[in-house]
Formats: structure tokens, C-alpha cells, sequence
């Protein structure tokens, strides 16, 4: 407890924060598996993400050939409808939400805050636990009889758990509803430890308003997560019960293939208000903590503070509230009662406003800056890029009239890929760019990072841009084939076929990103201390890459803000946010 | 689409809007309308954050999260019932003596956080622990008899929602045992340490019997009335 | 400056792309072209603020590119600029909202003289029903199920008497006249979609979903269904042909009602099985 020496020169009062030293591991298995170092733990959540990640790649291949080459590669319907669903549930869930939140969340949260560790370290470690037991049910279903479920990611009853569908009658369905279970409960363990750490472990000076954004992003999506995520639980219990116990939540009377079921009384719709009171919120579960990072990027190496801090602080926290009155924007054609389409295109397109004003302060932090354009920057530029273009396209489907012809169709399928798949993946390919050196001591390769960079910007645009004009059309979403329908005027089959070839490219190009990681960790330019000269707390550690606890034998103490960037006539165009440099002279 | 629409989430909404609410409060407290660039210097908090214990402010987050969950499931029972009108479930009598038995568990955890003494402690927090083992006990009596009556889990949505939410609310209480059983274990070292704890084991009952009461609240009709009188404000 | 130019590159081609390629909707045959023209304003306002903030960005990477000596300016805000763009941007977001809710409303209040026409789903087939001669669609229970009533209409209530049932084939309609699709579902959730009537709706199974449309255009449209029913769901598809009121009058003559259809089975289902 309190090791912060009493400097009267410093105005620095004695110290308060208690200073907890971790435990320190004596044997290898607590070093290198059971680690409770939440550095540690970042990796290996980041590392089975990624892992899993692949597998939802492979499985969007599959989808891409089956819909750009249909007389070649023709699937089976079951196959088809098992590769969309596990891929989408893979990407929403077990990739971005753990990628941020245990991967960035659990690195950089104690170092950014100036804090040895999370608060509960073991608590901590069981949660990547039993993330990765989720993991593993979820890869186990790929192996049981049946195969995995095909009921789409939202796994709408009752089709997920009849027999036309495919899992819903096997193990297919069990095994991920109860992966979801274990990733919530997972989950919840780490967002306990990130959402205390910032309230309680912060080092001295590190007032809320010094935070960085990064820290604000990753902390409100936690707080939401914490409280959306139970949503999912219910459903996910709830549908359990009906599909092994018989009970009636979702199931209402129902004829199947000719024969009456057991059930009746249900509502699925109950399903549906439950599924996306969580999977709104998870949208933004993904795209806060991108906004906070995509900020911190933009900053560093635009070499400017970032363009009005307090209102980006207080667009994050108002778009996580108005994130909860929004779900049931993605029931528009759901037959829930109509008036509800007034309130809620009304407050979806509210939440537009503060996410408008963030892009806007991105901007103005690139104005009059000092633009740097490195890897972490170009992807940040390709955030922009992307999600604008996917927000937008949010607006045709958040107001509900337009939403009609649109809904279930590929423009759907081609806008949420745009804002929630690419435009977090450029965040987190960014982000991976500009933390390697801190993680690992070295740079990632430049030549690789702008092959990367250059195929997976351009190609990610050229496959899901066109793909508005597809559903635009008419055709609709989870089709295996379309055929050749009287609506469809001119032929998609050729578009189809060049978004296929994109993908295909852009696939590839995520394996040579993977090597460079791999190569990089030995290979890599030394990186010094601080190779970006940031100014946030988490490149001042004694050692780079930080040793367990973070810190020398005291606690930093912070002085300013984490955008100390051009201050005038400070000595250096950053200052660091644990140096007590001020002004000699008050500016006039 | 008719009067069968099932949107009813207003258990989950007046939950979050509190939550909310307060999270905003307290934001508003912590300097967020200052101009943190224009404010160098090593400034503390306004707040006095570093006297309140991690591990009961981690409490704190968990119960929201508890809260959550329970407010959603009644949520998903008040969706539910709005679609079709069901008896409502006739409880057997000795879902009392385990509510009695729950709240003397939570009294003796109350009265061992004033304990100095690690005999008369670890003697409170036992018969705590005890009293528990009795409401889950209990529990079980309670579903036997159910099933006995002919209130199997799928004989009705009623039934289904009572054998779900007691069994996730038991296998929260089953947790607290856990919890509580390690802290009578260990109830001979650190005292600070074991009055923390103590604290919290008694946190942790007072929410789960509030959380019970809400579910008995709910099972025993009330939301039938609470629905009847949305429904004449509606109409 | 590669990355300007691609930036450019990319507001461009997207604008070309959609201004020039062949890929539009198809063209209507309803009375919602007010939908199509609520879309058109959302492309437009959206394709100018993609287009604005894309090329506002290259602006800035290309004119505050690093070079030696530049110093970044220090500028932590800007209340009025901030407030100003907050307001502009409500205001184009009113905008689209405005006339989408205007829309919205005349999308849910359905004529009262629109005519109940009934699409009934199951996996992977569309079947529909039409009021009949009294006008009235008879009630109707999944509970009532079976070989000899396979839409579950009650035999026992006299407006379903009368009822037109066409199973398994395409639905005609008159051109020119309100119809309220009265949508059911008795297995599965399914959408009933047809892209030139813009309209489309969930159908659930356990409670009835609407929506109303005019049919403007004669011709034969295609039905998709538009929401995950199964591994049938890419070839659940039917057919509604819009016709001349004398064309669908002549063709309502050669339907049959419930009532003769239920006569019929039951007479086939008791000879086929001498028990009974």
C-alpha cells in the first residue's frame, strides 16, 4: 500500500491509491498457461479470436463460392445455411466482441490506466478459461451428427429447433446455445475486471477526463455489455428449455411437415424483442471501443490532440444509453405492432447525431495536423472510409418505411458487413499495427503491412459496395442460389462472381498479415521504448514489452491529458501524460 | 398483428433507465464537463474513490448484472403473459417456510458483519449457511409438490417460468454457499479480510432474497394486476 | 499520395458505379412509389455527406501531409463549429426521418375498402384464401391441421364456408384494388415477399401479420420468401398473376370454397379406408 513518495515541490499529496502487487508466478504452468497477467491473457484471448477467426474466414469462402459460382461449387442447402450461420455467430461474438474487449481490453486497459493489473487477476484468467471452453463447444459442433446449426446467426425459433432446419433436431443447436452461455459467463467475469479496474485502479492524477478514448470505448461497450449480454442468456435458457424440456416459451401451436407438435402458447416474437435487446447493443459492443481506438490513432500520428475530447466522451457515453431504445429497429417486417416503427426509427435516427459528430471530430483532428501516413494511420483513414459509408447506409435501413423493400435482402447483408465487419476489423488491424511494438519490442514489417493494407482497403470495398446494388435489386439474403427470377432486369451473376474473386483475394491477404505477426515477433525492426512518441501512459513503462506489474517500484503519476500533441513551446511535439513539464511562461 | 404483440419490456427498460440514471449522476460528478487540457498538474479525485474496497464495488457490478438478468426474464414473463391469459400458479405452502428460511439467512449474515469475535462469527455465518441449505432444500419440496398437483414444467407457461427462475435463482443461492462455505474455512486468518468478505456474502443474500421476493411477486399474480392496469390506462 | 488518390478514387468510382451501372430495383407494381421515393432522398442526402466527408479527408491528408518543419496546430475545440455541425446534421437526418414516417403511417392504415386476401405458409409452400362471397375470411387454427384441412380453417364457422382456397398455386388479384394480405404461418417464421410490390412482412406462426398494397401493373410477379425458414427456404417461391377485373373474375369462377373441398376429402378419406 501506498509507495508513492511525498514530493511538497510536486504539490503531490501523499499517496492514496493502494498499490497491490500481483503475485508473481513461481512455475511455469502459472506463467504460461494458467498466466494471470492480464498482458497474458490479452494475448491469448487475442490468439483463440483469431484462431476461431480463421474458421469463419474459411467458412466465408465457402459461402462465396456457393453464391458466386453456383453451377460450380453447388453445396447442399443444409451446408450452405451451416457455413452463413456459424460464420456470422463466429465473427459477432467469439471474434470482434473478444477480440476488443478481452484482447485490447485486457492489454490495454491496466496500462493505459497506470495500473499493475486487473483487480481480480484470477477472476481474470478464469474468464479466458472459459472463453476458450466456449470455443471449443462451438468447434464441437462442427463434429457431431448433424453438423452444426444452419438457423442463421439470429437463430430465430421456431425454426432453429425444428427439423427443417439443420442442427435444429441434432446437437447442432445445444452445443451453441450452450457456447453462448459459457462466452457470457465468460465474459461477464472479464467485464467485472475491466469495468472495476477503470473505477477503482486508476493511478493518481488519472482523472476520468485524462482518460484516453481507447479507455473510454472499451470501458462504456463493457458497461453495456455487461448489462445486454444477459438478454442473449435469457434467450439462449429460454430456447433451451423448449428444445430439450418441451416447455413453451417461443413455441406456439405448430404444425410441422403435416404433424402437430407439443407446443402452444408461445410467442417467437418474444425471441426476437429478447435476441436484439442484446444484439443492438452488441453492435455498439463492437464499434465503441473501434471509435475510442480509431480516435487514439487518428491522434498519434496526425500528431494533434484529439478535436473536441469532452463531446467524443460524451458521444461515446450517449450513444452506449441510446443504444438500449433502438432494438427493435431490426424488427421493422417482424409483425410487431406498427406503431412501434415511429418510435424507433425516430430514436435511431437520433443516435446518428452524436456518431455523426464523432466522424466529424475525426476530421477535424486530420485538420491542421501533422499527418503521418503509417499503417496504423492508413487503416484508420480506411475506417473513416468504411464506416461512413456503412453508418450511412444505416440510415436508409433505421428508417422504416425505407427499410421495407430493403430488409432481408443482400443491401442488409452488404450494410452490416460494411459497419460492423470491416470497419471494425480496419480498427483492429490498426490497432494491431501500432500495439505489436509494444506487445512484442519490434515493428511489423512495412512492405507486408501495405500489401495488406492496400488489398484488404481496396478489396473489402469492392466486395461489399457493389453488394448494396445486389439486394437493391431485390435479391434476398440467405438464398444459396437466386436463379433467374422475371424481377431481376439485368443479371447479378457476373457481380456476384467479381465480389467472389474479391473475397477470395482478401482472404488471402489476412494469411500474410497472420505471417507478419509471426515473422515479425523475431524478425521485426527493434522498436525502442516509444516508437510512435504517443503521449498515453501505456508506452511510458520502464520495459518494453511491460514486465508483470507494469511498473518500476512506484505507481506513475499523471499530470495531463493523454493529447499533449504540438503543445507550443513544449520542448518535444508530445508530452508525455506522466510529465510534469508545465509552461514557464502563462500563454498569452 | 392485433393485441398479440408481445413488446412489453418494461420490467428490463425501468431497470436500465435507473441504471442509466445513476451512471449519469455519477458521471456528471467526476468532472466530465471539465477541460482536461487545460488542467496540468497531478489533481485528485473529486471523489474519495480509494477507501471503497475493489471487491465490493465488483459486488456492486455483479448484482447489476444479476439484476439484469432477472429483470429480463421478468420481462420475458410479462411478454409472455401478455399473449395468452394463464391461471396463475397455486404455489405450495412451503415456498413460505423457505422464504422464512432465506430471510433468517440473510438476518444472521447481517448480524456477523458486526461480529468481532471469530467464534461467535464463523457460529453466525453457519447457521447463514445452514438456513440456506434449507431454502434449497425446500426449493426442491417446493417442485415435487408442484409435479405431484399435476404442475409438471411443461404443464403451462406458469410452471415453466417457476421451475426455470427458481432453478437459476437456486443455482445462484448454490454459488453463495460455495462462497460462504470457503469464508467459514478460511474465517480464522485475516480478520479485515474476513469482515470484508462476511460483508459481502451478506450483500449477496440481501439481493437474492430481494431478487426471490420479486419472482414470488411474480408467480403469485401480481403482474396479472400490473398488466390489467396498463391495459384500463391504455384503453 | 497514393492514398488521396485512392481516396478520390473511391468517392468517385462509388458515384459512377451507381449512376451508371445496371443494377437499379425493378420497377414497380404497386401504389408505393412513395417508398421509392423516400429512398431516392436518402441516396441523395447520404450520397452527398459520403461524398463530402471522403473528400474533405483526402483534402486534409493531402494538404497536412507530413513534411520536415510542419508542426501540428494545437486546437483542443471549437463550441460554435462543433454546435454548428451538430445542427446541420439534425437537420439532415429530420430530413430523411420526416418523410420516411410520413410513409410509414400511410403504410399502416390499411383502406377500408381494401379487399382480405390471405397468404398462408408452411414449409416450403405458399397457399392463400379468399373471403369468398360474404366477403369475411372464416376463422382459422393451426390446431385444425390435418390431411382433409390442410390450411386449419374451422369447419365449423359459416364464413369460412365460402371461402376460396387455392393450395399450392398462384394467387390472382385485380388490378387497381386495395388488398390487405392477411399473413399466417403455421410451422415456421416466413416473409412474403414480392420485390414489385416494394411491401413485405414476417409472417409468425401463432398470430396474423398484415400488410396492404394496390396492384398498378398487370403481369405475373414472382413470391420469394424473405426470411430464414429452413433448407427449403431458397425455393420457397409462388406466383401472384395481377389481372384485368374481368380476367380475375373469370378465373375466381373455376375456384372452389372450403366448404366443397371439405365434402370432397371427407368422402375420398372414408372410401379410401372401408373401416371407417
Amino acid at each position: 500500500m501506498a509507495n508513492i513518495p511525498y514530493r511538497p515541490d510536486e504539490q503531490v499529496p501523499p499517496a492514496e491509491v493502494p498499490d497491490v502487487h500481483p503475485p508473481h508466478p513461481h512455475t511455469w504452468i502459472g506463467r504460461w498457461v494458467f498466466s494471470q497477467d492480464a498482458k497474458y491473457i490479452a494475448i491469448q484471448y487475442s490468439a483463440t479470436a483469431i484462431a476461431i477467426g480463421l474458421v469463419a474466414l474459411v467458412l466465408s469462402w465457402l459461402v462465396r463460392l456457393q453464391l458466386g459460382f453456383p453451377d460450380v461449387f453447388s453445396f447442399s442447402a443444409e451446408a450452405y445455411y451451416q457455413f452463413i450461420t456459424m460464420h456470422g455467430m463466429i465473427m459477432v461474438i467469439y471474434l470482434l466482441t473478444a477480440i476488443f474487449l478481452g484482447g485490447f481490453g485486457n492489454y490495454l486497459i491496466p496500462l493505459m490506466v497506470g495500473a499493475r493489473d486487473m483487480v481480480f487477476p484470477f477472476v481474470n484468467m478464469l474468464s479466458y478459461w472459459v472463453y476458450l471452453l466456449a470455443v471449443l463447444v462451438l468447434v464441437a459442433s462442427f463434429f457431431v451428427p448433424g453438423g452444426p446449426t444452419g438457423a442463421g446467426w439470429t437463430l430465430y425459433p421456431p425454426q432453429a429447433i425444428l427439423s427443417g432446419t439443420p442442427g435444429g433436431q441434432d446437437a447442432g443447436i445445444i452445443l451453441m446455445l450452450l457456447s453462448l452461455i459459457l462466452f457470457i459467463i465468460g465474459f461477464t467475469m472479464g467485464g467485472l475486471n475491466y469495468v472495476v479496474t477503470v473505477l477503482q485502479a486508476r493511478t493518481r492524477g488519472m482523472t476520468l477526463m485524462r482518460m484516453p478514448l481507447t479507455v473510454w470505448g472499451i470501458f462504456t461497450a463493457t458497461v453495456m455489455a455487461l448489462l445486454a449480454f444477459p438478454a442473449l442468456f435469457v434467450a439462449c435458457v429460454m430456447m433451451l428449455f423448449d428444445r430439450l424440456l418441451g416447455t413453451s416459451f417461443f413455441m406456439p401451436t405448430l404444425v410441422e411437415m403435416g404433424e402437430q407438435l407439443s407446443y402452444g402458447g408461445g410467442s417467437p416474437i418474444v425471441f426476437q424483442h429478447l435476441f436484439w435487446f442484446f444484439g443492438h447493443p452488441e453492435v455498439y459492443i463492437v464499434a465503441l471501443p473501434a471509435f475510442g481506438i480509431v480516435s487514439d490513432l487518428i491522434s498519434v500520428h496526425a500528431r494533434k490532440n484529439v478535436f473536441g475530447y469532452r463531446m467524443m466522451v460524451w458521444a461515446i457515453v450517449i450513444i452506449g444509453a441510446l443504444s438500449f431504445i433502438v432494438w427493435a429497429h431490426h424488427m421493422y417486417v417482424s409483425g410487431m405492432h406498427p406503431y412501434f416503427g415511429f418510435f424507433f426509427a425516430t430514436t435511431t435516427l437520433i443516435i446518428a447525431v452524436p456518431t455523426a459528430i464523432k466522424v466529424y471530430n475525426w476530421l477535424l483532428t486530420l485538420w491542421r495536423g501533422d499527418i503521418h501516413l503509417t499503417l496504423p494511420m492508413l487503416f484508420a483513414l480506411s475506417f473513416v472510409v468504411t464506416f461512413v459509408n456503412g453508418g450511412l447506409t444505416g440510415l436508409f435501413l433505421g428508417n422504416v418505411v425505407v427499410d421495407v423493400p430493403l430488409s432481408d435482402t443482400m443491401f442488409v447483408v452488404a450494410h452490416f458487413h460494411m459497419v460492423m465487419g470491416v470497419a471494425p476489423l480496419m480498427v483492429i488491424f490498426g490497432a494491431i499495427y501500432h500495439w505489436h511494438p509494444l506487445m512484442t519490442g519490434r515493428m511489423l514489417n512495412e512492405a507486408m503491412g501495405q500489401i495488406h493494407f492496400w488489398v484488404t482497403f481496396i478489396g473489402t470495398y469492392a466486395i461489399f459496395f457493389p453488394m448494396h446494388y445486389v439486394g437493391l435489386v431485390g435479391v434476398p439474403r440467405r438464398y444459396p442460389e437466386i436463379g433467374d427470377p422475371a424481377f431481376i432486369t439485368t443479371p447479378v451473376d457476373g457481380l456476384n462472381a467479381f465480389i467472389s474473386i474479391a473475397a477470395f483475394i482478401v482472404g488471402a491477404a489476412q494469411i500474410l498479415f497472420l505471417f507478419n505477426i509471426a515473422w515479425s515477433a523475431r524478425n521485426g525492426r527493434d522498436a525502442g521504448g516509444n516508437p510512435w512518441r504517443a503521449a498515453s501512459l501505456e508506452w511510458q513503462t520502464p520495459q518494453t514489452p511491460p514486465r508483470h506489474g507494469n511498473w518500476a517500484d512506484d505507481l506513475p503519476v499523471v499530470y495531463r491529458w493523454a493529447y499533449d500533441y504540438s503543445v507550443p513551446g513544449a520542448p518535444e511535439d508530445f508530452i508525455a501524460q506522466d510529465d510534469p513539464w508545465v509552461q514557464q511562461t502563462a500563454p498569452t | 398483428m392485433g393485441a398479440a404483440n408481445g413488446t412489453n419490456m418494461t420490467v428490463i427498460l425501468a431497470f436500465l433507465v435507473t441504471i442509466i440514471a445513476l451512471a449519469f449522476w455519477w458521471l456528471l460528478q467526476q468532472g466530465v464537463m471539465s477541460k482536461p487540457w487545460l488542467e496540468t498538474g497531478p489533481m485528485e479525485e473529486a471523489a474519495g474513490r480509494s477507501g471503497f474496497p475493489v471487491e465490493r464495488l465488483g459486488l456492486g457490478v455483479f448484482l447489476v448484472v444479476i439484476g439484469s438478468l432477472f429483470a429480463l426474464f421478468g420481462s420475458a414473463f410479462i411478454m409472455r403473459m401478455d399473449l395468452e391469459i394463464w391461471p396463475s400458479l397455486t404455489l405450495p405452502p412451503v415456498v413460505w417456510i423457505n422464504t422464512a428460511l432465506l430471510v433468517v439467512a440473510s438476518i444472521f449474515l447481517r448480524l456477523a458483519t458486526r461480529r468481532s469475535d471469530t467464534r461467535r462469527l464463523t457460529r453466525d455465518t453457519t447457521i447463514a449457511g445452514l438456513a440456506t441449505g434449507g431454502f434449497l432444500v425446500g426449493q426442491l419440496l417446493a417442485w415435487r409438490e408442484l409435479q405431484v398437483v399435476g404442475d409438471g414444467l411443461t404443464s403451462g407457461p406458469a410452471a415453466s417460468f417457476f421451475y426455470m427462475l427458481s432453478g437459476l435463482h437456486g443455482l445462484h443461492i448454490l454459488g453463495g454457499i460455495l462462497a460462504l462455505g470457503v469464508l467459514i474455512a478460511r474465517s480464522g486468518g485475516d480478520p479485515d479480510r474476513t469482515k470484508l468478505n462476511v460483508g459481502l456474502c451478506a450483500t449477496y443474500w440481501d439481493f437474492l432474497l430481494v431478487v426471490w421476493i420479486g419472482l414470488l411477486l411474480l408467480f403469485m399474480g401480481l403482474a396479472n394486476q400490473l398488466l390489467d392496469i396498463c391495459r384500463t390506462i391504455l384503453t | 499520395m497514393v492514398v488521396v488518390i485512392a481516396l478520390v478514387v473511391v468517392v468517385v468510382g462509388s458515384i459512377l458505379f451507381h449512376l451508371l451501372s445496371p443494377w437499379w430495383w425493378t420497377p414497380i407494381a404497386s401504389n408505393w412509389g412513395y417508398i421509392d421515393a423516400t429512398l431516392v432522398i436518402t441516396f441523395w442526402i447520404t450520397g452527398f455527406v459520403f461524398t463530402a466527408v471522403i473528400l474533405f479527408m483526402a483534402y486534409c491528408v493531402w494538404r497536412f501531409r507530413h513534411e520536415p518543419g510542419r508542426v501540428a496546430a494545437f486546437e483542443p475545440e471549437n463550441r460554435r463549429l462543433e454546435i454548428w455541425l451538430t445542427v446541420v446534421t439534425g437537420l439532415g437526418v429530420a430530413a430523411m426521418l420526416a418523410p420516411g414516417l410520413v410513409v410509414w403511417k400511410q403504410f399502416v392504415t390499411v383502406p377500408d375498402d381494401a379487399t382480405e386476401v390471405e397468404v398462408f405458409a408452411q414449409q416450403w409452400s405458399w397457399s392463400f384464401r379468399l373471403p369468398g362471397e360474404d366477403g369475411r375470411l372464416g376463422t382459422s387454427d393451426a390446431a385444425l391441421v390435418g390431411p382433409d384441412n390442410p390450411l386449419g380453417i374451422s369447419p365449423f364457422d359459416r364464413f369460412g364456408q365460402d371461402d376460396i382456397i387455392i393450395e399450392s398455386d398462384d394467387l390472382y388479384l385485380p388490378i387497381g384494388k386495395p388488398v390487405k394480405m392477411v399473413l399466417r404461418s403455421v410451422d415456421v417464421l416466413h416473409n412474403f415477399y414480392v420485390p414489385e410490390f416494394r411491401a413485405k412482412m414476417d409472417m409468425v406462426p401463432g398470430m396474423v401479420t398484415y400488410f396492404w398494397f394496390t396492384p398498378t401493373r398487370i403481369g405475373e410477379f414472382e413470391v420469394l420468401c424473405a426470411e430464414l425458414c429452413g433448407v427449403g427456404h431458397g425455393h420457397m417461391r409462388g406466383f401472384v398473376q395481377i389481372q384485368e377485373e374481368t380476367d380475375y373474375q373469370a378465373w375466381l369462377q373455376e375456384q372452389r370454397t372450403f366448404a366443397e373441398l371439405w365434402e370432397e376429402r371427407r368422402v375420398r378419406t372414408a372410401s379410401s379406408d372401408p373401416e371407417q
